[in-house]
């Protein structure tokens, strides 16, 4: 038996194969819910239920999944250029305690429509700043930005710490570290009334279309893909490499940051350590279930969140451990870069 | 006569569409060498990969010693004697040598490596055969020809007493491909039995006992290399009768391009040391040499990826400080690169995007490309310049050698580019693509274009250039007319011997 490549991707194929993951997955999965001593049916009729069954839990799965897209964004445009931004989580964390310091110290007299785009700015140039540190150091000594971003990531939560602890530490918050609060005319608004859900989920969907048009249809869309797929045939064929890996990393860097500055602009209105539960880091299990296209990447967020939201629900219900949701999504990944292979490759013996 | 070591008999076998081989039989007799010849896609590769078990065929069967080999089994054939050296080097470049020999070869459930037995039994065939390598050398410190050497060594290590080589020149300069045939012919005086792939005329008559000739995965003719001559080959590989194209006389006008004492440093090193050089419109100026010895640095410089540390570079009579590539498109400068995967394509992306990649601001309006005008150009350089194998919208990888060049070659010459510079630009091509690559290049001259042409090749240099200088140690010497070009004097000249004679220079 060999693996052979497909010269050609059948347009079918392409379309079934993330379901198939899916399906494949919680297959597997439900091997651990029958062992766990639950039915399994029963189990992922409550994840689903848990997720969507209720108008509180549709809400709270789309919240969830806002920073997800967003930070899922930003992996799967670094990687196509093949710029490992691995630091996603403190790029995130940045931008959420720029806004956080911003609004509380600086702007927050200023009316919601002047500083709720300027926050937003300042959230996303915040992580475009600690982005383009490490490429800096890629591009002038080399140096691996995996290792680097991935490092910067505790310099960014323990610095946040430190804030939050100290100078933007909240006096009201009964001794625990709490940054202050962002102003009220900061917060974004609410999509649906009494919900947590907010206007970042549409600023997510719109900038995965932007992306997605960029991409496929601007110069700097073919030209990033060029720099990623062969570095050295994109300079032959004049693709300014350094140029064009500053602006990825701005928009990714950018992207992240803005995940953070949503998170408290849109649901915390102000910024602890647990702000986030690893969307950073999620971000990129995303963008690689999504095969980095931005479009997949706003489905492959909602399913992460359905799966987290919806676990909770189910683990209350069936006695089941929540983690299982992340088996789900660590093992949708898996089969979903099985069956990305099987789209390039079919077997023949 | 005794039974031949091996017999490859009515091996068929089909990919989808195509029939890559078709019924093809084969033999080998003990200590001698056969030489597969055929065109790119004619089946060499996919035969040999039979006979190694890497495909299973749909029908015919391959005996050792007059034993059927199973089929689809690697290490049956291993076991049974069969040594596969790759074109693309399957070897692990972090590992030393000795490692990449013994690689595969030992148990992994043996608690300890026998590394002086191997090292011995190493040493012992390096010295039996001549192929000299130190084993504890790390393999990416190597050079190719040196590679190719521990892969050699690899296969003879696991008692391969049946040899397969698939374009084993296909990376060597000339002079490791000629001390390479001198190794083989003695591995086949010693009693091994070769087979080697090609699709070079010269070596194949040069090296080969008897030759076997495909076409379109058909066995088409059997030939000793003693009774054979190269146009019936070429005849025989081609289908039809090919010849290169001639050169005209033609009458060079103004110098587009000229070099004074220009100086290149790449990494710290003087790649290109005080060089000077004219070229004319309508004339073809060849470069030649042995690789290593700077060419890539004069390509890049003219080709806008390296930068000039000194000396004075005039462009239509222009001085110029840096040339960057985009410069060098907007100024009519045609590009040629070496290495077509590498430099030529991105090989993932489609053909219409590899088309217009380095002039993507003509297919663009404020950042929006021009899809539909990109697709149109494709198209048109698919249909002038005999492009197979692929629409604007497949990628390019798919491509042969030989189409994905004429595609480079379509995209730099369209637009009618007053320099060409084209470095190896036939390496690897079968004879066929050789001679359509050829008769563009004598075309663009014939219309007015400047043509750099740096190449290895000394027959395709004698065949295209009207004047010849020699690149040696980053120098170059002064340009010979291309009637005073002899073999012997090109090869002097390639030795760096042209002092005293720059009496000659035009």
């Amino acid at each position: 038996m060999r693996f052979e490549r497909r010269e050609h991707r059948p347009v079918a194929l392409v379309i079934a194969t993330p379901l198939i993951a899916v399906v494949a997955a919680l297959a597997i999965a439900g091997i651990l819910i029958a062992i766990a001593g639950a039915p399994v049916f029963e189990a992922y009729w409550n994840i689903l239920k848990g997720a969507y069954g209720s108008r509180l839990s549709a809400t709270e799965t789309l919240t969830r999944a806002t920073p997800l897209i967003l930070t899922g964004l930003a992996a799967a445009v670094a990687f196509r250029a093949r710029l490992w931004n691995i630091g996603g989580e403190g790029q995130l964390y940045l931008g959420a305690i720029t806004v956080a310091w911003a609004s509380s110290h600086l702007i927050g007299s200023w009316p919601s429509a002047l500083q709720i785009p300027a926050l937003l700015i300042m959230g996303a140039v915040a992580g475009m700043i600690l982005l383009l540190v490490p490429l800096w150091l890629r591009l002038r000594f080399s140096v691996d930005e995996v290792v680097t971003t991935l490092l910067l990531n505790f310099v960014a939560v323990l610095f946040v710490s430190m804030l939050i602890d100290t100078v933007l530490k909240d006096p009201t918050a009964f001794g625990w570290p709490q940054s202050q609060s962002v102003a009220d005319a900061a917060m974004l608004p609410k999509l649906l009334a009494r919900s947590r859900l907010n206007l970042g989920l549409v600023i997510a969907v719109v900038l995965a279309l932007v992306l997605a048009f960029v991409q496929s249809r601007t110069v700097f869309g073919i030209q990033s893909r060029a720099a990623g797929l062969n570095p050295q045939g994109a300079v032959f064929a004049g693709v300014p490499l350094g140029r064009t890996l500053v602006v990825v990393a701005c928009v990714s860097g950018g992207l992240a940051g803005l995940a953070g500055a949503v998170e408290v602009m849109g649901v915390k209105g102000y910024v602890t350590t647990d702000l986030s539960p690893g969307y950073g880091y999620s971000g990129i299990v995303v963008a690689m279930l999504a095969n980095l296209n931005p479009l997949g990447v706003v489905v492959a967020g909602l399913f992460t969140a359905t799966m987290f939201v919806g676990a909770d629900g189910m683990s209350r219900a069936m006695g089941i451990p929540s983690y299982i949701a992340d088996v789900i999504v660590a093992l949708s990944l898996l089969t979903m870069l099985i069956a990305v292979f099987f789209t390039q490759y079919r077997i023949r013996r | 006569m005794s039974t031949p070591v091996l017999q490859i008999e009515n091996v068929s076998k089909r990919f989808g569409q195509t029939l890559a081989n078709d019924n093809i039989s084969l033999s080998l007799d003990k200590g001698e060498i056969v030489a597969l010849l055929g065109e790119n896609g004619a089946g060499k590769t996919t035969l040999m990969s039979i006979l190694f078990g890497h495909y299973v065929p749909d029908s015919g069967r391959v005996m050792v010693d007059g034993q059927e080999l199973p089929a689809g089994r690697p290490r049956a054939a291993i076991r049974a004697g069969i040594g596969m050296v790759h074109q693309h080097f399957a070897l692990a470049p972090n590992l030393t040598v000795l490692e990449n020999v013994t690689t595969g070869t030992e148990s992994l459930w043996s608690p300890r490596s026998r590394r002086r037995e191997a090292r011995a039994k190493l040493l012992a065939i390096s010295e039996r055969f001549g192929l000299k390598v130190d084993p504890d050398a790390r393999l990416g410190d190597l050079s190719v020809g040196e590679q190719q050497r521990v892969e050699i060594l690899k296969a003879l290590y696991n008692e391969a007493r049946i040899l397969v080589l698939d374009e084993p020149t296909a990376v060597l300069t000339q002079i490791e491909a000629e001390r390479l045939f001198a190794t083989l012919k003695d591995m086949a005086a010693q009693g091994l039995s070769l087979i080697f792939i090609s699709h070079k005329l010269d070596e194949v008559m040069s090296t080969a006992d008897r030759i076997v000739v495909l076409r379109g995965g058909r066995h088409v003719a059997e030939r000793r290399a003693s009774e054979t001559s190269k146009p019936e080959l070429a005849e025989l590989m081609v289908g039809r009768a090919v010849s290169r194209p001639v050169r005209e006389p033609s009458d060079p006008g103004d110098v587009v391009l000229e070099a004074a004492a220009v100086t290149v440093r790449i990494g710290g090193v003087d790649r290109l040391k005080a060089v000077d050089f004219r070229l004319r419109a309508g004339e073809v100026l060849g470069i030649i040499g042995v690789s290593g010895n700077g060419q890539a640095a004069l390509a890049q410089l003219l080709s806008g990826t390296a930068a000039m540390a000194s000396g004075d570079l005039l462009l239509f009579g222009q001085p110029v400080d840096a040339l960057s590539v985009k410069d060098a498109v907007t100024a009519g400068i045609g590009r040629i690169p070496e290495d077509r995967n590498k430099d030529g394509a991105i090989g993932e992306m489609a053909i219409w995007e590899n088309a217009i990649l380095e002039r993507l601001s003509s297919f663009s309006r404020h950042g929006l490309v021009d899809r539909q005008a990109g697709m149109a150009f494709a198209q048109t350089i698919i249909d002038t310049f005999d492009v197979r194998g692929g629409s604007p919208a497949s990628r390019i990888r798919l491509l042969s050698g030989g189409n994905m060049q004429k595609l480079i070659l379509g995209r730099n010459l369209i637009d009618r580019p007053r320099i060409l510079i084209a470095a190896q630009p036939a390496r690897g091509l079968d004879e066929g693509a050789v001679a359509a690559v050829h008769e563009r290049i004598l075309d663009a001259r014939r219309q007015g274009t400047a043509v750099l042409l740096i190449s290895e090749d000394l027959d395709e240099v004698m065949a295209l250039a009207d004047r010849i200088q020699a690149i040696v140690g980053g120098r170059l010497s002064p340009p010979i007319p291309a009637q005073e070009a002899s073999t012997r004097r090109l090869g002097l000249m390639m030795a760096g011997e042209w002092e005293g004679e720059t009496a000659h220079a035009v």
